[in-house]
């Protein structure tokens, strides 16, 4: 039901049919199904296109908007082998956009019990246990909250597990991984409104999907950066992310961002649920397990020129990609262009944000040589992302989450992009 | 005089009212006060120890109707698995290469159970189950994997009283622990 098998599924399908999609290649740097790369076109000078001597699609025609019918391969990547549907995941396409916001329609999903349509005016969010005032908030009455809007990243914490398959692209192995604008409230500011008690150490987040899932989380997590968020990168929450409230906890697992909130359970010890018992924890090789796990440690991926992709030529080309920490900042990215021996810096995009993901770039002139390609991030606490190898050596093969391995990308002659590790 | 002894007493009777107001509110005043029995229908957590078990209890042979009915379509007829998640045996195999999770390897805690059951259980109906089925249903799940006989019977306290075999098998989280 949850996470390895239908994860792994996943990997090893939906690869598959991005790579079919993929086949409309002709040449330029081919960056996968979205982009189909003409060489051939009637369309050069002198010519004038139809398109211009003809009146464009009248205002009003898409009221609300979508892409371009040319970006028609642009979207989530979602197994068609998947044993159900109510409880799987869809993954970001990572290595088909830029900078680093996604956009809402392309936000990795996850769920437990399916996608649960809420009309805002029912909604209700309890907030009861160990507070001075038991209360209960209307939609409204959390929107007369001060609000505030912050860019955070949210990933999954099985992305990716430590057995093979890993997948092909970027989008196979880290695509349950997105970021954006969200907009809300926050926790600090609610809890203040009950009133905690001093015996509070842990806030027993619920949602109001089929599955109630519900996690534990600790106090101070709930005093420091955490949200009530209904609106994500301007527009209010889709359902798939939790319409009409959802919980953000920067930098810790998604499963613990609990979408369609509707209780709050302050608490003096966590509520050992199915979500952090059976599920998101960590098996180590000796038996033993270890529970509330909750941040993602720092991590990195090179998405330009990332798996399932070609380069058309020898010369020059830009390596292109992300990093994010659960501990902060970035602080550093490294590029290595010789299968880890040396390493440079890569240029970090601004904004640097905390637990946000950071764009990096190194200018690259590809002599048309194989080559193995690889990033590494660095974020302010020092913390090094490190190989699959040292993580394995640590781990062991069981442990399923919080994989945060660097992940090299092989060039052949031929250009083109595959998972140096698969 | 009068007039004035009364003028007082609705001056300190509105004191008193916007006083106890004050007490009664957060910082910004929004919100209403949930009563106890709202909070007694949401609250469905069940602690680790078995608080806020509800009353009733299930026997493993009703749960064994209940589960062939209700749970043997997705987790198999003996809780093999299949769709969902496999829910038997697997003891002994946690630290070997091939770790098998079950209700009976690796879940710590049996309150757990009854909590997941009626919170999430079945995947297509939950929270329609009654407590009397959801003892059952737990009874039955922990009889197939040999932590209670097949006679059976749990309630608030004997499902609190369970230690589960994987209890003492969860430590602290160790990161970093890769430098």
């Amino acid at each position: 039901m949850s996470s390895k098998s239908d994860i792994e599924d996943q990997s090893a399908r939906t690869t598959r049919r991005r790579f079919l999609q993929g086949g409309a290649v002709a040449s330029g740097v081919v960056l996968g199904a979205g982009v189909s790369a003409a060489a051939e076109t009637d369309n050069l000078p002198p010519h004038v296109p139809d398109w211009m001597k003809t009146p464009g699609d009248p205002m009003g025609s898409q009221p609300y908007g979508a892409p371009s019918p040319f970006e028609k391969g642009v979207i989530k990547n979602i197994s068609k082998n998947l044993k159900q549907y109510i409880s799987a995941s869809g993954r970001t396409p990572l290595q088909e956009l830029d900078g680093i916001i996604t956009p809402n329609g392309l936000f990795y999903e996850r769920h437990h019990g399916g996608v649960p349509t809420i009309d805002p005016v029912q909604h209700r969010l309890m907030l009861h246990g160990l507070v001075e005032r038991p209360l209960i908030f209307t939609m409204d009455d959390l929107r007369r909250f001060p609000s505030e809007s912050r860019i955070h990243f949210l990933e999954c914490s099985g992305n990716p597990g430590y057995t093979k398959p890993y997948g092909k692209t970027a989008s196979d192995l880290v695509g349950l991984l997105s970021c954006a604008e969200w907009t809300g409230v926050s926790l600090k500011l609610v809890l203040e409104e009950a009133g905690l008690k001093p015996e509070a150490k842990w806030v027993i987040a619920e949602g109001a999907d089929a599955a109630a899932l519900t996690r534990s989380i600790p106090i101070e997590k709930c005093l420091e950066d955490a949200m009530l968020v209904y609106s994500q990168n301007g527009e209010r929450l889709r359902p798939q992310q939790g319409y009409p409230l959802r919980l953000l906890l920067p930098g810790f697992e998604g499963n613990m961002n609990v979408k369609w909130l509707r209780r709050l359970h302050v608490a003096a010890e966590p509520v050992y649920s199915r979500e952090e018992t059976s599920k998101y924890t960590d098996l180590l090789p000796d038996g033993t397990a270890r529970e509330f796990s909750f941040y993602m440690e720092a991590k990195s991926i090179i998405t330009r020129p990332s798996g399932g992709q070609r380069l058309s030529a020898p010369g020059f080309h830009e390596i292109t990609g992300i990093a994010w920490s659960g501990h902060g900042k970035i602080k550093r990215v490294e590029i290595s262009l010789d299968d880890g021996q040396s390493w440079q810096d890569a240029r970090l995009q601004e904004p640097v944000l905390t637990r946000a993901l950071t764009r990096f770039r190194l200018p690259w002139q590809w002599d048309g040589k194989p080559v193995v390609i690889q990033s590494r991030a660095i974020d302010e606490t020092g913390y090094v992302q490190p190989t699959l190898a040292e993580l394995l050596a640590v781990r062991g093969e069981n442990f399923f989450y919080h994989n945060n391995a660097i992940w090299p990308w092989r060039i052949a002659a031929d250009g083109d992009v595959t998972n140096a590790l698969a | 005089m009068r007039w004035r002894e009364t003028w007082i007493v609705v001056v300190a009777v509105i004191l008193c009212g916007s006083v106890s107001g004050a007490q009664a509110e957060g910082p910004y005043g929004i919100g209403r006060p949930a009563t106890a029995a709202e909070i007694a229908g949401w609250n469905i957590d069940i602690g680790r120890d078995g608080r806020n078990l509800p009353g009733g209890r299930g026997s493993v042979s009703h749960g064994r109707e209940v589960f062939a009915q209700q749970c043997a379509s997705c987790h198999g007829d003996k809780g093999e698995g299949g769709v969902g998640d496999r829910l038997v045996g697997g003891q002994g195999t946690i630290a070997t290469a091939k770790p098998i999770r079950t209700v009976g390897s690796y879940w710590p805690y049996a309150p757990t159970l009854f909590d997941y059951i009626r919170r999430a259980m079945p995947q297509n109906a939950p929270q329609s189950l009654s407590d009397e089925d959801v003892y059952a249903v737990s009874a039955f799940i922990l009889n197939l994997n040999g932590v209670v006989g097949p006679d059976a019977t749990l309630d608030a306290d004997s499902l609190a009283a369970i230690k589960m075999p994987n209890r003492d098998g969860f430590v602290g989280d160790a990161r970093p622990d890769v430098k």
